[in-house]
């Protein structure tokens, strides 16, 4: 019913529609164009793509598999699969991972009630400061950091007791939110010094938490929306029925919203798939992924542009499949996202 | 509601465990914890690789970090950092050369001040005025006066911007085209003509694909010679200039690129909204005679406008990030033209200067803490009302 009241009024006239075509097919080209001269490119010899530009196979130059070649059975090979390995491990687990956590963050705020103390907040922030400036003095940092948790929980259990002032469910959301505002810059060295020092730097597990870290507030901020659209009574019929906090979110919330976890799953994948400066920093061969690999492509002679166009392709590949086969949850778990911020 | 008000009695009676033996004890304890249990480890996680690298960068942006054997030493220097991007020998890279504005400058520069004290004068008048809402309008509006002091004076003909300027560049040019574009076409897109999924499915693509990779896709295209323009160039008369030598040229190769990746963002929540509009009120103007555009104009526009405010939000914060395309496209080049604050903070950090760099992303850290605040609460909230 309502489809058939859409069509007639969102039906353009025939000048429209040929101006519509006109418009989306200019798009369209403009999208699809770039991705086309990859894939051209990726079957050229250095020498066509050194000589001018050549548009199309068999036509203006002769295709050559030499690239493709090269990456997939040749001399890269290890090095290909490798990255590519790395890459697919990194960013299903974090994701998987900052899915898990984000959601059931997403829920307790959506559900319970937090009143986290101002005045403990302040002094988590002073024993933070204190241990940082005890580090700097030449204090060892297991030392430091054993000492500031007992001095935080004493000042917890002693003077913590008497703050009155709290801060509510819309003010943690806030601020788990507004760590997507931090350029990644500011954060990478510490980030990098911490893994230094924990001796993880190149490997999976650094890369895996540093996304997981980045990626958190992005799944509780779309998730949180999501859960709020889902009407309490039916939990409320679940603990009559004697289902705990756990059991209820696991068996009616979670299936309810699939759709908003598969967007956000979509979401958020690209995201670590793509990461290029945290990997840049944190990662060197081993753990290397596939950004870093296709920009290290750029020799000492100038980009090797087949060989980038053949890494990039393999790359896009499997994230295009999943964004057409997901077209639809997408648009609609990023709307709910947007509109209640 | 919430749930957490509910009696939890019956729950565990009814469960059919002794109430004291170990497991009844635990599920208990569980069932208690639970609150806390749902969110704890995401503040954790958050704290330690967020809030703590936080400050340890606030530190090391306040001193001199130097390579020793062994490790690393650290040297207090105060606000050394800063000074030097602000009065010292970066500020020519940090914030530009200052030269006399253009006459447009000027015009632009009375036009925003003007704006300013029109939008306070309203405020005033407006009969609500609270002393706090007054010192943030108050702060907002000296520092927009001030950006609009700096855009001038650095974008005169004897002058050029410096890296912040070029970011601000980036970042709100970016966000008009890819708001304008991406609206256009999501308008294009609900009409209902045939192959409609094909478009949106195509136009989603940009955004999956890497920055990196985008980046030397581009460079690809833009190459003056080896390129695929090359015969467009060539009848242009343009073979032989090469874009990358004209600041503005290298500046427009970057924002095409950034529209490139990011106007399918726009465009999919955008289509999104416009989908989930309610018919009826359109079909009553349609009764009334209105024409397409008012409709567009009267009907859409307002419905869409909370969504895109939080859109323009998220895209804002993502923009102020750009550092790939700079960097990959252009080297941030011709000299200092095209490069974004994080890439400004990434050359320093090259030259092991640590602590500049974390100073320099501080400052950007500032930048996009006090403008995602200031448009949050001055527009952000109008348009969610209106």
């Amino acid at each position: 019913m309502k489809r058939s009241r859409y069509r007639s009024i969102f039906t353009p006239s025939p000048l429209g529609m040929a101006v519509t075509y006109v418009v989306l097919g200019v798009w369209a080209f403009v999208v699809l164009f770039p991705l086309y001269w990859l894939f051209v490119t990726s079957f050229k010899l250095p020498i066509d793509v050194n000589s001018g530009p050549f548009y199309i196979p068999f036509v203006d130059f002769k295709p050559s598999l030499h690239a493709w070649t090269y990456i997939l059975v040749g001399d890269l090979r290890n090095d290909t699969f490798r990255t590519y390995r790395n890459t697919v491990v990194v960013s299903l687990a974090s994701t998987t991972l900052a899915l898990t956590f984000g959601s059931a963050a997403a829920y307790g705020l959506t559900r319970f009630k937090y009143q986290p103390k101002l005045g403990a907040i302040l002094m988590f922030i002073g024993c933070v400061v204190l241990s940082i400036i005890a580090v700097v003095l030449g204090v060892p940092w297991q030392i430091t950091v054993v000492a500031a948790i007992a001095l935080f929980i004493i000042l917890l259990q002693t003077i913590g007791k008497r703050f009155k002032r709290a801060l509510g469910n819309n003010d943690i959301a806030f601020w788990l939110i507004s760590q997507r505002m931090l350029p990644p810059v500011a954060v990478v060295i510490p980030i990098y010094i911490l893994f230094q020092r924990l001796g993880m730097l190149d490997t999976w597990q650094a890369l895996i938490i540093a996304y997981l870290a980045a990626n958190l507030p992005i799944v509780v901020w779309l998730m949180r929306d999501y859960f709020q659209t889902i009407p309490i009574e039916l939990e409320e019929c679940a603990a009559i029925d004697g289902a705990s906090y756990y059991r209820s979110f696991w068996s009616i919330i979670l299936p309810l919203s699939l759709p908003g976890l598969v967007a956000t799953f979509l979401f958020v994948l690209v995201f670590s798939w793509n990461e290029y400066l945290l990997a840049l920093f944190l990662t060197n061969a081993k753990a290397q992924t596939l950004p870093l690999t296709v920009a290290a492509q750029n020799a000492t002679r100038g980009p090797e542009w087949w060989y980038l166009s053949v890494l990039i392709l393999i790359m896009i590949v499997p994230v295009i499949g999943m964004a057409i086969a997901l077209e639809r949850y997408i648009a609609r778990g990023l709307l709910i996202g947007a509109i209640k911020g | 509601m919430s749930v957490a008000e509910r009696t939890q009695g019956p729950a565990l009676s009814e469960s059919g465990l002794e109430a004291h033996s170990p497991l009844a004890r635990l599920q208990t304890w569980l069932e208690a914890s639970a609150t806390s249990a749902f969110i704890l480890h995401a503040v954790l996680v958050v704290l330690f690789l967020a809030i703590f690298p936080l400050i340890v960068s606030l530190y090391v942006s306040l001193s001199r970090l130097q390579f020793v054997p062994g490790g690393f030493q650290l040297t207090f220097v105060g606000l050394d950092n800063y000074a030097k991007l602000v009065v010292g020998i970066d500020r020519e890279h940090f914030m530009g050369r200052f030269g006399e504005p253009h006459p447009i400058g000027w015009l632009f520069f009375g036009l925003v001040v003007l704006s300013q004290i029109l939008l306070m004068y309203r405020y005033i008048r407006g009969g609500n005025a609270a002393v706090g809402g007054a010192i943030g309008r108050i702060v907002t509006a000296s520092a927009i006066t001030a950006g609009a002091w700096l855009i001038v004076h650095t974008l005169g003909p004897a002058s050029r911007p410096g890296t912040v300027v070029v970011t601000l560049i980036y970042v709100f040019a970016g966000i008009v085209i890819q708001y304008t574009l991406g609206l256009g076409l999501a308008y294009l897109c609900i009409q209902q003509i045939p192959a409609r999924r094909f478009f949106r499915v195509v136009f989603l693509i940009p955004m999956m694909i890497t920055p990196v990779g985008i980046a030397y896709l581009f460079r690809m295209l833009a190459d003056t010679t080896k390129g695929p323009v090359y015969p467009i160039w060539n009848i242009l008369g343009l073979a032989n200039t090469s874009w990358v030598s004209n600041p503005w040229g290298a500046r427009a190769a970057v924002m095409i690129g950034d529209v490139w990746q990011w106007t399918p963002f726009m465009f999919i929540v955008l289509l999104a909204a416009l989908e989930s509009q309610s018919i009826e009120p359109i079909e009553a103007a349609v009764v009334d005679g209105a024409s397409r555009w008012q409709i567009f104009w009267e009907i859409t526009i307002p419905t869409i406008l909370p969504v895109s405010s939080t859109l323009i939000l998220i895209r804002m914060i993502e923009a102020f990030k750009i550092v790939d395309l700079p960097n990959v496209l252009t080297n941030g080049g011709p000299g200092t033209a095209t490069e974004s604050l994080t890439l400004h903070a990434y050359t320093i950090w090259r030259t092991l200067d640590i602590g500049g760099s974390a100073a320099v992303a501080y400052m950007l850290l500032f930048m996009v803490t006090f403008i995602g605040v200031s448009y949050a609460n001055l527009i952000r909230q109008r348009l969610a009302e209106a």
